[in-house]
């Protein structure tokens, strides 16, 4: 096993723009180039880029790709049509989640899975390890580079770099298409922030290219790089999960919310389980909540009820920059997954109130 | 990075100015850099002595919490109310206005244990 460090595409680009970086699921990432809040607010506001390098592309071909990608995730990739994206897991056999990721039906044979960086060897594994069918696989993570341009003004900002009409792509759907004078580039209308806008794929080698076209096109929109600081606090608004803090290989994806991308109009592993599992009724719940006084819940800290009886466990925190309090997601008991319930988060030996929300914790 | 001369420095990445046997303590500019944009100061402990190296207090920014420990060992006489309602006061001005704690120093200050400028700047790679 080897330690070592690796480098996005464009590492030495955002040492150069004051990106503070961080070793970040095995990558050396920028988590801030000026302030979290700033860039924060960049994307809720303007436009901002990511480059999220890191994120694992698998492509998946052949007569058999789907019924593979069909018995390894919980979502129904059948429904997809070429040009479109879907949420989904891979369900392990034991009730947990391996992963979270993206389905792209890139053509009638042939999709790409996006999954996440500190994942990949792990679900390459799992993948190749329940391929008995033949599915062609292909890990080409080392070989793309991934920039989320995200924000009320991604659209304008960037237009002038391709003849597609960016306005056209719709939510979870995305084209192949010429950006910045490079061909084939995945344009994808996904994000992780709820503010809008798009994902580009594209090859490392035009990597640098595209990323200063869109700084020069973007340049009159206040375009600005940020860092997975932000990148954190953003989805955290939208009540997102993140893999490693509300779902891991122990959570249920019913339980963590994700009974939308759970399809049991077909057989996939654990359907089984996870089926009896919606039947008998569920223990607890992933909930997102807001704290009512000056305070940050953060990972690990208790959950109780207005009694001061633990009723949970927060699994992700922090200060909501665009509300300016503090907020949360974690698992209670499903009695009190009641939007508008009160409950109370310990923080330091303090119980702060705290409500249960309805999610996005963060409403336009 | 600047770390003022007049100053001791800690491994916890706090700085301390003594003057008349009272302390001033903040956090460097490194450790406002590492936290990233700081939205509270949380300091319960005015009006108690508390032992160096105990925790006096928390500091939170948007993406991390972080204890705050005393660098030596004093009576907590006075808490800098301006991070009430501008902590980021600790980003713009670690030295100056972002002060924490002043301190009434009652025990032996640890010498050996507070660090030079010079020694704190190559602790902190700089």
């Amino acid at each position: 096993m080897t330690d070592s460090i690796k480098k996005i595409q464009l590492n030495d680009l955002h040492e150069a723009l004051g990106g503070k970086m961080v070793p970040f699921a095995g990558y050396n990432m920028p988590v801030r180039y000026s302030s979290d809040i700033e860039e924060h607010k960049t994307v809720r506001e303007g436009v901002g880029v990511f480059d999220v390098s890191h994120m694992g592309e698998f492509m998946v071909k052949g007569p058999k790709a789907l019924d593979l990608i069909q018995k390894v995730t919980s979502n129904d990739a059948s429904k997809l049509i070429i040009g479109q994206a879907q949420y989904s897991c891979f369900p392990n056999e034991k009730g947990g989640i391996v992963d979270d990721l993206i389905v792209y039906k890139i053509g009638e044979e042939e999709y790409m899975l996006v999954v996440n960086a500190s994942n990949i060897e792990k679900d390459w594994n799992w993948i190749n390890q329940h391929n008995d069918i033949g599915a062609e696989l292909e890990n080409i993570s080392d070989s793309l580079s991934l920039f989320a341009i995200q924000g009320p003004k991604a659209i304008e900002a960037v237009q002038s770099l391709t003849s597609i009409d960016l306005s056209t792509i719709k939510f979870y759907h995305f084209t192949k298409g010429d950006f910045a004078g490079v061909n084939d580039v995945i344009i994808s209308g996904t994000g992780y922030t709820g503010a809008g806008g798009f994902e580009i794929y594209v090859k490392n080698e035009d990597a640098e290219r595209v990323w200063k076209a869109v700084f020069e096109a973007g340049k009159d929109f206040g375009i600005k790089p940020i860092g997975l600081g932000a990148r954190d606090t953003l989805r955290l608004e939208m009540g997102y999960c993140l893999y490693g803090n509300d779902i891991n290989d122990e959570t249920s994806p019913l339980e963590a919310g994700l009974g939308w991308i759970t399809k049991f109009t077909k057989d996939f592993i654990n359907s089984e389980n996870l089926k009896k599992q919606k039947e008998s009724g569920l223990e607890k719940k992933l909930v997102g909540f807001i704290i009512q006084e000056k305070g940050i819940p953060r990972a690990h800290y208790p959950i109780v009820n207005t009694s001061g009886e633990i009723i949970g466990e927060v699994t992700s925190g922090t200060m909501s920059p665009s509300m300016g309090v503090g907020i949360g997601m974690g698992y209670v008991n499903s009695e009190y997954a009641i939007p508008g319930t009160d409950i109370a988060i310990t923080v330091r030996n303090k119980n702060l109130p705290a409500k249960i929300e309805k999610l996005p914790l963060y409403k336009k | 990075m600047n770390f003022p001369k007049e100053l001791k420095y800690t491994k916890d990445h706090e700085w301390v100015k003594i003057e008349d046997g009272i302390a001033v303590i903040g956090i460097t500019e490194f450790a406002q850099r590492e936290l990233g944009d700081i939205v509270y100061v949380e300091v319960e402990t005015v009006g108690e002595t508390i032992a160096s190296g105990e925790v006096f207090g928390t500091v939170e920014a948007v993406k991390t919490v972080s204890d705050l420990f005393m660098p030596l060992e004093g009576e907590i006489i006075e808490f800098n109310e301006e991070l009430e309602s501008s902590p980021e006061l600790v980003n713009e001005s670690p030295y100056e206005e972002g002060w924490m704690i002043k301190v009434k120093i009652t025990g032996e200050v640890p010498e050996g244990e507070l660090l030079s400028p010079e020694d704190y700047a190559e602790l902190v790679g700089n």
